[in-house]
């Protein structure tokens, strides 16, 4: 493939997935059963990210294998309402049609694998999104490295990934082991204690041992998510285990080995870290990773009828909204004055021409990249006390302290 | 003339003025996409320009997205002539592949001064 006549960008997909494969000494190739690719929004493409996959559509690139895109920097049909500019919609649109040209579809979203592209149990794959790499390992047994956004689309165009890291069943075993002593409820906690652990082992691949909690059952899927998103953040992590919870965690401890082991007993560092100190907020933004429906159907339910003071983003993928619209959830909530964006996310959307100053949001990876990536102080909390703050503007109680 | 063999991550063939950094460069915020010129503060290359230079340092660090900014610079003329690592990571690597800019790693950099005339061909650095 190196050398046929296939086009240009057919070739230098498949060097870049040939360089890659011999800097990382990787075991020759493996081929893909899917990709997702990630550098989908234009506020972090640019101009010269557009005119690349631009360039690719044009000499006829084509994905060989199912590949979907990650969130774009708007929802690409209610942008107006989001506050952002016809020229920015532009080109992001630019953006989409050039990927769309290639073949990839536009889910426009970080959880592929709840909209029809979950993997099945050891495939291969190319994913970039930090956090659906880490579901897709952890909880769902297949096995994709933390690609970038070309590299996942040149494995899409070729087919192929380098077989090495995560590929690899060695290098699948936990390198960490994570006791943790107090009591992980809420989707923020788990973000809170994703965020420690995450800082402590860099790429390794942690090995959690939960307390028992009495008459609470394991984490929800919606834990696992923002668990794995936050590692994702504050570390590299692509991969986790956790006891009598995730299919691999059997395998994960390699017996006769003694691990490094990381103790938390408390997750107030993790959430003193993630809050600025604020009172008012402006801004409330939930859905990082997208929301699920049963995260929405909570949302209308603890709106209830009341009116937002804030400015409330839910985001979303398109499909999760619309089962969201036909149980009546996107009604309510925009009745208070909510807003249930598709395609997009607070990470990747301009935020930072929007003029908000304080936001609130449940999600630890969303608190930890907001300052830099987004120009916004904010505070990070469980979802009650996000939409407290957006029914009152004022950040409820103490936030240093773990949801009780 | 000092002759040394690399692995090629671009196979390409390129002469130009090495610019050496003894540390990592970073370009997404490293370095100026519309002008090719280092800004990252406190950066022993600050304020120099790589343009049409064959620069040559340790390894990429930071965004992934430094990629793209590899490709715009070569989309205005603005890209070093080639590249050498000590040891190639991927942002540099996929940017390299990305903007055709011939590329080797692997070969010992401390022997390569900035000022000196190096032509990269294919794996081989040809230096003087």
């Amino acid at each position: 493939m190196l050398t046929c006549a296939k086009g240009l960008a057919v070739q230098r997909a498949m060097q870049m997935v040939v360089a890659l494969a011999e800097i990382y000494e990787a075991e020759g190739l493996v081929p893909v059963a899917s990709a997702q690719i990630a550098g989908v929004s234009y506020k972090n493409l640019g101009d010269a990210g557009l005119q690349f996959l631009e360039e690719w559509a044009a000499q006829g690139a084509r994905v060989r294998v199912p590949a979907f895109m990650n969130p774009a920097g708007m929802d690409l049909e209610r942008w107006r309402e989001m506050g952002i500019s016809p020229q920015f919609a532009r080109q992001q649109e630019r953006v989409v049609e050039a990927l769309a040209s290639m073949g990839v579809a536009l889910t426009c979203t970080c959880t592929p694998y709840l909209v029809g592209y979950a993997p099945q149990v050891g495939e291969h794959l190319a994913w970039s999104e930090s956090s659906a790499v880490s579901f897709a390992n952890s909880v769902l047994a297949a096995r994709s490295n933390r690609e970038g956004g070309p590299s996942a689309l040149a494995a899409a165009i070729t087919g192929r990934t380098a077989a090495y890291g995560l590929h690899l069943l060695e290098n699948r075993v936990a390198t960490h082991v994570v006791e943790v002593h107090c009591r992980v409820r809420s989707e923020a906690d788990y973000g809170a204690l994703g965020y420690l652990v995450g800082l402590q082992v860099g790429d390794g691949v942690p090995y959690f041992r939960l307390q028992r909690q009495d008459g609470l059952e394991g984490p929800s899927q919606e834990a696992l998510m923002a668990l794995g998103a936050a590692m994702a953040a504050s570390g590299a992590v692509g991969l986790y285990h956790i006891e009598g919870v995730t299919p691999e965690a059997q395998q994960g401890v390699a017996s006769g080995t003694k691990l490094p082991t990381i103790a938390i007993s408390d997750l107030a560092e993790g959430y003193a870290a993630l809050n600025s100190p604020l009172d008012g907020i402006d801004f409330v933004s939930l859905g990082c990773p997208h929301s699920t429906l049963a995260d929405i159907e909570r949302i209308a339910a603890l709106l209830n009828g009341k009116r937002v003071r804030a400015t409330l983003w839910i985001t979303t993928s398109r499909q999760v909204r619309l089962l969201a619209q036909r149980r009546g959830l996107v009604a309510r909530i925009e009745a208070a004055g909510g807003k249930v964006f598709a395609d997009t996310c607070l990470v990747v959307a301009p935020v930072k021409e929007m003029g908000f100053k304080a936001m609130a949001t449940n999600s630890a990876k969303a608190a930890f990249y907001s300052p830099t990536h987004s120009g916004l102080q904010r505070r990070f909390g469980a979802m009650e006390q996000c939409i407290e703050a957006a029914l009152t503007g004022h950040w409820p109680g103490s936030a240093h302290s773990p949801a009780r | 003339m000092v002759r040394l063999h690399g692995r090629a991550i671009y196979r390409g063939r390129a002469r130009g003025l090495a610019l050496v950094s003894p540390v990592a460069i970073g370009f997404l915020g490293g370095v100026d996409p519309e002008t090719g010129v280092v800004i990252e503060r406190g950066h022993p290359l600050y304020e120099q320009c790589i343009a049409g230079r064959v620069l040559v340092f340790p390894m990429g660090k930071g965004s992934t997205v430094g990629s793209y900014t590899l490709y715009r610079l070569s989309r205005r003329g603005l890209a070093p002539a080639a590249i050498i690592n000590a040891r190639s990571e991927a942002i540099v690597a996929v940017g390299a592949i990305m903007a055709a800019i011939p590329m080797v790693d692997l070969v010992d950099i401390t022997q390569i001064a900035t000022g000196d005339v190096v032509e990269v061909d294919g794996e081989d650095v040809i230096i003087g």
